[in-house]
Parts: structure tokens; C-alpha cells; sequence
């Protein structure tokens, strides 16, 4: 239980990477990459053989940091694309970054790398919290309500005053920071670091738990990364139950129908704007006039 | 009276075709204008010189006293002038609400406002200006419901709230009463005498010459890119030039 716990907290913080940059419109193909650079720059920093031995208090922050900056430096070329382009852009820069890492003899190259200082729960947990309130409270701000503006229409965002391009480098900035917190703090829970690890498969699955989850509102990628993580393991755990081996040994199969499905019946996503509505919606005869009274 | 708007000798072409082609008019402070003409003279493109989306070739616009014609489409709302667009453009993913803020952007550029969790503290200013905003124009049973679900009718309007709570001096609209139906036109046409009443100046383009009698004070007309008349609604209709662009010259046609 504890390891399917620390896999779906990774799951969300990634989540929560390409779902900042996808509230703006971004469709961001590149987790691995940010992953990828953030988990070895905290390896490197804080492993007592081969790496610096720094503290993780320390090592942790300046990966993210670190990642954020590139992400930075990487929005300019990037954010010239849109839509399906920019799903190639984000793909080819993760790309590039798996071939260097593969090839840079100082963090082991393709044999990977070891991570020293070992971590449980009690970190991993209370930041993932921490980039979920984190996500909830910048969509709730004037950026976030500029970021879903460009979303919808980018054109009348600017006419309105909004700063098009700073708000969409500041997306995409603060989406590759979440990616390398998610990257550093993996090293910490597996102890060993792998380019292999995070290929085309792993940014594709991290883009569909967004999309899958919704973009409209930030529970979203809450809801993806749960979908995602504990629905294969509901279905073995099912398949174990009831003796059908087909469950256990198909589940992925079964799991692409899900996804295909859903694809079909909520092309927006699980949580939409209309969906929260009809869960937390107050009655309209006691809202109505609730609304009136405030204001006279 | 003096002048919000003035055009001076404006041109645009796009390729070799000539879209504005010396258009010159000025609006008045405070009045009511509706720019008129069969589709496809050039008044989108006007609105869409003023409001920045398109560069003028030659000429230049001034909004207030101060030359625009070379500032950038971001920073003119901060000069006073916001518009709605002819197809409804608001942000059908968010709720009225959050459409009336994105109007208040201008306002609120700080870091600190920017970064001020509006929809984690509901009663915070500017949700409150938001809210009277639609209540002052009667949409207050709409706050937060996300706009593609909202009757045309409402929409349209929305989009004029829109405009407003970023307090221009002049309002674009851009075919306000398109596609409404003679009830909502005629609360639409309350909505914008009220807000002219209010001191802010009325640009409209629109096709609706009821409308345009009953809301406006002087008429502008375009053809082909062209300005080819500029007086009293009363008068268009009887100007040789503007029966012809609308109707088809008698002579030229008769066999």
C-alpha cells in the first residue's frame, strides 16, 4: 500500500506540471524531460559517493529551481509553437535531454545512478499536499484567471490587457519547476535513477492523466493521476479476486478501453466547470435571492 | 464639443486590395455613433485598426488627444477604449463572473492583485465591482455559471459588461444586436443608453437601422473601404450615394 501511496504522489506533482502549462493552452509532451533533469541534478548534488553529498533540504529546491530555469530558457523557442506542434517541440526537447544524460559519463551515462540519501512518505506526502494547494491557489489568482483566458482565446486576452507572453512563459516556467521537484524527490523514494525510466511512454501517460482529469479546473489532474494510478491496480486486484485471469494478465488492455471511453463520453475531461457545478451547486431558489440581499 | 476619436486620412490594404481607403470621421465626446454600410466596406477592419489588431498603412488614429496609430493592441485599454466583437468572444470555460474580471485586467496589474487568490475569497473587490456591474445591467442571475451554457441573448450582453467594468471613454461594439430578438434588442438599447447616459462614448457598428435610429445621433457610412457620407440618421436615408451603395444605382442598371 505504501508504494502504490508514494507512486501516486509522484503521479500528481508531474501531473500537476503539464496540467499549469495545459490550463494556458500548452500541451506539453516533455515530462520526462523536466523528470529527467531534476531527478539528476538532485542525485548528483546530494549522493555521498559519486555526487557533491549535500544535504536534500538543500539539493531538493535547487533541482526544482534549477529545472524551472530551463524551462524557463526553453519556453522561448517552445511557446513559438502551438497544438500539435508544440506537442513535437516539448516531445524532441525531452528527447534531447534523455540522449545527453545518456550520454554524460559523470552521472553513469546508461548504467544510471545511485541515490544515497533515502526517503519515506514523511516528505513525499506533505509536499505533494503542498503542490496541490499550490495549484489550487494560482488558478484561483488574476494569473490563473489570465492563464485560462489565453486558453480560450488568446487574441481578446490581449486586447483586455493581459501580458500574453509573460503569463505563458511564467505557465510553462513554473510547470518544468514542478517537474524537477517531481524528478528529485523520485531519486529520494527508489534510491536509483534511470534515463530509461522516462521515455516517450512515461510524458504520454502523464499527458493523459491532464487531459483524461480535465483541464478546465485544478482538480483535474487530481482526479487523472488517481484515475491512472489505481484503476490498473483495481482491475488485477479484481482480476485476483474472481479468478479471471484475463483481468490480471489484460488489465492494460482493459485499462486502454477505459481510457478510449472516456475519451468518448467526457472529451473534456472527468472534472469539468459544468460536472463541479452539479456536485457542489446550491439550490438556485436559495442562491438567487441570497445573491440579491449582499448587493442591495 | 471635443473629439474622444479622430481618423485621419486612414489606409489598410491587405495584399493588393485596398480594404480603407482614406477614411477620415471623428467621434464626439459623450455621443453616440454607429458606423453603417453593406457587408464588407470596411467596418470590422476600422474596428479592428482602432482596437489594434490590424496596423494602419497610412494615416493616424488619435483616441483622447494622444496619437495611438502605433501603440500596441496590449496597452490601448489602458488609453481608455475596449470593444465586443461581433462573433460573441468570450471565454466560454469560465463563468460570467470571471469573464466581467478578465475585463477588470487593466485595473488590477500589480504583482500583489495578480497573485490574489480571487475565487478561494469570494466577497473580495473585485467580484463585488463584477457583481454590481451585472446587476446595474440586469444579469445578476448568472454569476457563476460558465457562459456557453447562457442564452445568446445574455451572452451578448455579457460581452458588453465585459467592456465596460474597464471604464473606457469609448465603447467599440462591434454588431451588438445581431442575432438578438426584438425583446433582447430592446434591452440591449436600454443597456447602452444607460451606459452613454453614464458619460461614455458610443462607437457601433451594426446592420439594424431601427437600432441605429433609435440609439444613435450620427451616422457614419462606408462602402468599399470608402467614407461616403457622415450626418444625422434621418438624412442617410435620403442621400443618393447611400441608396445606391444599399440598393444598387437606378440609372447606371436600367437597361
Amino acid at each position: 500500500m505504501t508504494g502504490i501511496i508514494i507512486i501516486l504522489c509522484l503521479n500528481i506533482i508531474i501531473a500537476y506540471s503539464v496540467f499549469l502549462p495545459a490550463a494556458a493552452g500548452q500541451l506539453n509532451l516533455g515530462a520526462a524531460g523536466f523528470m529527467i533533469i531534476g531527478a539528476y541534478m538532485d542525485a548528483y548534488l546530494s549522493s555521498a559517493d559519486e555526487g557533491l553529498g549535500l544535504p536534500i533540504l538543500l539539493t531538493i529546491p535547487v533541482a526544482a529551481l534549477f529545472t524551472g530555469l530551463i524551462g524557463f530558457l526553453m519556453s522561448f523557442p517552445i511557446l513559438r509553437t502551438r497544438g500539435v506542434y508544440m506537442i513535437l517541440a516539448t516531445f524532441a526537447f525531452a528527447e534531447i535531454v534523455a540522449g545527453i544524460v545518456l550520454n554524460m559519463e559523470v552521472v553513469g551515462g546508461a548504467s544510471g545512478f545511485p541515490v544515497t540519501t533515502h526517503m519515506e512518505l514523511d516528505v513525499l506526502l506533505p509536499v505533494t499536499i503542498l503542490v496541490i494547494l499550490f495549484g489550487f491557489y494560482l488558478i484561483s489568482t488574476r494569473f490563473g484567471l489570465s492563464m485560462r483566458s489565453i486558453h480560450d482565446d488568446e487574441n481578446v486576452s490581449l486586447l483586455f490587457g493581459v501580458n500574453t507572453h509573460l503569463v505563458k512563459v511564467g505557465a510553462f516556467t513554473i510547470g518544468a519547476f514542478l517537474g524537477g521537484l517531481a524528478g528529485a524527490l523520485y531519486g529520494h523514494q527508489f534510491d536509483y535513477i534511470e534515463v530509461q525510466n522516462w521515455g516517450i511512454l512515461f510524458s504520454i501517460y502523464v499527458l493523459l492523466y491532464v487531459l483524461i482529469g480535465g483541464t478546465q479546473t485544478p482538480w483535474g489532474p487530481l482526479v487523472g493521476a488517481m484515475f491512472f494510478t489505481f484503476i490498473p491496480e483495481i482491475l488485477r486486484s479484481i482480476g485476483d479476486a474472481t479468478g479471471i485471469e484475463l483481468l490480471t494478465e489484460l488489465r492494460f488492455a482493459a485499462f486502454g478501453v477505459i481510457i478510449v471511453g472516456m475519451m468518448v463520453l467526457r472529451p473534456e475531461g472527468i472534472m469539468t466547470r459544468t460536472f463541479l457545478e452539479l456536485l457542489f451547486r446550491e439550490q438556485p431558489s436559495k442562491s438567487g435571492p441570497r445573491m440579491v440581499n449582499k448587493n442591495v | 464639443m471635443s473629439n474622444v476619436l479622430n481618423l485621419t486620412s486612414v489606409d489598410k490594404s491587405f495584399g493588393g486590395l485596398k480594404v480603407i481607403d482614406d477614411v477620415s470621421f471623428n467621434v464626439e465626446e459623450g455621443s453616440r455613433t454607429a458606423l453603417i454600410g453593406p457587408n464588407g466596406a470596411g467596418k470590422t477592419t476600422i474596428f479592428n485598426l482602432l482596437s489594434g489588431i490590424y496596423e494602419a498603412d497610412n494615416g493616424s488614429i488619435s483616441l483622447d488627444g494622444n496619437d495611438i496609430t502605433n501603440i500596441a493592441a496590449r496597452k490601448r485599454i489602458n488609453m481608455g477604449m475596449s470593444r465586443s466583437f461581433q462573433n460573441i468572444r468570450l471565454m466560454p470555460h469560465l463563468s460570467t463572473i470571471e469573464n466581467v474580471m478578465l475585463g477588470q485586467n487593466h485595473l488590477a496589474n500589480s504583482t500583489k492583485e495578480n497573485f490574489f487568490p480571487l475565487g478561494l475569497v469570494k466577497r473580495n473587490k473585485w467580484a463585488i465591482l463584477a457583481e454590481k456591474a451585472l446587476i446595474d445591467c440586469g444579469l445578476e442571475s448568472y454569476p457563476g455559471q460558465v457562459v456557453s451554457e447562457l442564452p445568446y441573448g445574455v451572452q451578448k450582453r455579457i460581452e458588453v459588461v465585459r467592456a465596460l467594468v474597464s471604464n473606457p471613454k469609448l465603447l467599440l461594439l462591434d454588431e451588438p444586436a445581431a442575432g438578438l430578438n426584438s425583446n433582447e434588442t430592446k434591452e440591449l438599447q436600454t443597456l447602452l443608453e444607460k451606459v452613454s447616459n453614464s458619460g461614455t462614448t458610443l462607437l457601433v457598428v451594426e446592420h439594424d437601422m431601427n437600432f441605429v435610429r433609435n440609439l444613435c445621433q450620427h451616422v457614419v457610412v462606408l462602402n468599399f473601404g470608402r467614407k461616403i457620407f457622415e450626418g444625422t440618421p434621418n438624412a442617410v436615408a435620403k442621400d443618393p450615394q447611400v441608396l445606391e451603395a444599399y440598393l444598387g444605382g437606378e440609372e447606371k442598371n436600367a437597361p
